[in-house]
């Protein structure tokens, strides 16, 4: 270089100017390969998302529709009601004890497939190879038959005239039903049971890979079996119960079926709430603005899942 | 019931008293131990030697209690302990795969036993210190166990089973996974740490060079049985089973007719019609054909002559630095292996194809049985 420094600067140049033209075809290519992946983001994801933005700034329709006209009445009813006889300005009572509603039952939920889910997984991981496949199978089985039956399969287990009732009668535990339906209770069952599969196979996929020999090195050292699951199967399967938690939280909070059929009309969750304005309440600014909030909603718990599974993360990993 | 009569000194660490194991049920069963009785003293480095499959890793694990015997009993220090479960048992493991806990710092996988054991902060810091220390591993306290080499890993999985003080130290062939160099290193590690903490010692090994270099006595297995048991040296020079002969450093096998015995000791009429002086294994009486052993360096080659125990041709001559193999094709049907150091400026006595007479040292030829 120093002894010919005027052709190295020229290769330079004429290196420069051929990375710029590749560059460019780079980029091209890149755009290219990328496009079917965008062109789905942009019309099935972003796009109705966009669409669900705007309307929830519009006038509403008289007969549902929107009126292309600027207005955050949507927005204002999703927090707040205004009386219709004296005009007076209030908390949207309604609607923040449904927003409660979802949140806690979908909560409890999850709680609920994480204690059946977490000991379903563990049998499974701990069967032999040979035997661990039907096993699963078992578990997504449910997935093959549609919601509504299910939904309605539970209905009949649980009704005053169902099975729980009439065995618990014939066994003379009780003397009149006991009310399951239409509670809040019967929704969350309703949805345990719905999302189970979705709890156990990310479970069962990290408890796959835990490695045994740790539990043994556990017992070895003194820990005794609870320990033993507290202070290193749970650390190790950390990543699986948050993955399960998240995929029954998620459905769960927008859940519409199993409320509308178990929790009867009146223990309405958010995806009912929303269905409700589309539908009968034809206000669809405000529908559009609830799912909004349901999707807020759900971004932050998912915030702050990934907060929690990234710190367990860098423990385990580095 | 032993302690009773007093000496706890003399009290074995380990006692397994017609252990069997098997495993599965019906047509399908694996007996993996079968009635295996073993003392394993106090303050001993005692190894389980023999290919795999011979339940070594099984008695080591009714020994941790991660596996309960079929039949049969183990006694710790005089207490039958065959059912207790492992975290009930003063006794620790070094996993083959060091089995360190990912989630945890190396300090905190060395204090994981003392901790489960309820022990107070400050005691379990000074532990983890003098472990460090007794490991040589004082830089590392707060890695993460996989930022730290397999031979490091070793160390805290060494220190990690030695910190809650156990009675007896389980080794599942701790050393397999490193490369040759560290192994040597380990080796030398593992009786100083040995002597250092004076913990009984359990070693499971696949490799008899390891076995022998370092045990005070090891238990040769095969098939699920004890073969033998006894010093190194015993072992190497009066193997008592054809497999212990063969399984640990080369031998020469000879079939023989038994002349004359009494006491331990026998004369031989070998396939020559010479016959030959021989020690007898404990047991027993044994009559007929017998197999005779000898290692290929208690024998030397010679020119042949009337004498000679052993004649044949040479077959083919190996250089090996410090000695030289030299196998000899005998006129009696077989093959024989001589070994011989290589002295300086000494070359060439042999050459393929000669005709050559073997003779054996005094004592170096040992009755086995099958």
């Amino acid at each position: 270089m120093s002894d010919a420094p005027a052709t190295g600067t020229q290769s330079i140049t004429s290196g420069a100017q051929a990375g710029v033209a590749a560059r460019r075809n780079d980029v091209r290519n890149r755009w290219l390969l990328a496009s079917p992946a965008l062109t789905i983001i942009v019309f099935a994801a972003l796009g109705p998302l966009l669409i669900m933005l705007v309307y929830s700034f519009l006038q509403k329709g008289l007969y549902g529709g929107v009126i292309w006209k600027f207005s955050t009445q949507g927005w204002f009813d999703v927090f707040f009601h205004k009386d219709i006889f004296d005009d007076t300005v209030g908390f949207a009572d309604a609607h923040l004890s449904i927003f409660w509603r979802s949140i806690r039952l979908s909560f409890a939920t999850t709680i609920l497939t994480l204690l059946i889910g977490f000991p379903t997984a563990y049998f499974i991981a701990t069967k032999s190879e040979k035997w661990r496949p039907v096993f699963l199978f078992l578990v997504t089985i449910p997935f093959w038959t549609n919601l509504l039956i299910r939904t309605f399969a539970i209905m009949e287990l649980i009704k005053n005239e169902g099975v729980v009732n009439s065995v618990l009668q014939w066994a003379g535990l009780i003397t009149s039903p006991i009310q399951i339906m239409f509670t809040d209770f019967a929704i969350m069952l309703g949805m345990a049971y719905v999302y189970l599969p979705l709890m156990v196979l990310p479970l069962y996929a990290s408890m796959e890979r835990l490695d045994f020999r740790l539990v043994e090195a556990g017992y070895d050292l003194y820990a005794t079996r609870w320990q033993v699951l507290r202070k290193i199967i749970i650390p190790l399967v950390k990543p699986g119960m948050i993955a399960g938690s998240i995929l029954v939280f998620v459905p769960s909070l927008g859940a519409y079926v199993t409320p509308r059929i178990l929790g009867g009309g009146k223990n309405l969750m958010l995806g009912n709430l929303i269905e409700l304005q589309f539908g009968q309440g034809r206000n669809w600014p405000l529908g559009a603005a609830l799912s909004i909030t349901l999707l807020v909603i759900v971004m932050v718990a998912l915030l702050f899942y990934v907060r929690n599974a990234s710190r367990s993360g860098v423990k385990s990993h580095g | 019931m032993g302690g009773l009569h007093g000496n706890l000194d003399a009290m074995p660490a380990i006692s397994a008293y017609q252990v069997t194991k098997i495993f599965g049920s019906g047509p399908g069963s694996v007996t993996a131990l079968d009635s295996v009785s073993i003392d394993i003293q106090r303050n001993e480095f005692f190894t389980l030697l023999g290919p795999s499959g011979c339940g070594k890793t099984t008695l080591l694990r009714l020994i941790a209690g991660f596996d309960h015997p079929t039949s049969g009993r183990i006694d710790l220090e005089g207490s039958d302990i065959s059912y207790l479960p492992p975290f009930k048992r003063p006794v620790n493991t070094v996993f083959q795969s060091y089995a360190l806990f990912p989630h945890m710092s190396v300090a905190e996988n060395i204090g994981f036993g003392l901790k489960m054991q309820g022990k107070p902060v400050a005691e379990i810091d000074t532990v983890v210190d003098a472990m460090l220390k007794l490991v040589k591993m004082e830089a590392m306290r707060d890695r993460s166990t996989a930022q730290i080499s397999g031979g490091q890993q070793q160390r805290v999985a060494l220190a990690r089973a030695l910190a809650p003080k156990p009675k007896v130290l389980l080794l599942d062939e701790p050393l397999s996974a490193l490369d040759l160099k560290l192994r040597k290193e380990m080796q030398i590690e593992l009786k100083r740490l040995q002597h250092e903490t004076g913990i009984t010692f359990v070693f499971v090994t696949h490799d008899q060079e390891e076995a022998l270099t370092m045990s005070d006595r090891l238990a040769v297995m095969s098939a699920g049985k004890v073969l033998q048991v006894g010093s190194p040296r015993e072992i190497y020079d009066r193997p008592s089973r054809r497999f212990v002969a063969d399984f640990i450093g080369e031998t020469n096998f000879m079939d023989a007719e038994l002349v004359s015995a009494g006491g331990g000791d026998a004369v031989l009429k070998l396939a020559s019609g010479k016959q030959i002086s021989a020690s007898l294994p404990e047991g027993e009486d044994i009559t007929g054909t017998v197999t005779a052993v000898v290692r290929p360096e208690h024998a030397s080659l010679t020119k042949p002559k009337p004498a000679s125990i052993l004649t044949g041709t040479l077959e083919n001559v190996v250089y090996f630095g410090t000695d030289t193999h030299y196998h000899v094709a005998l006129d009696t049907g077989g093959t024989f292996t001589v070994r011989m150091q290589n002295a300086r400026g000494r070359t060439g006595d042999f050459t393929q194809g000669d005709k050559v007479g073997i003779d054996i040292d005094d004592g170096a030829t040992q009755v086995v049985r099958d």
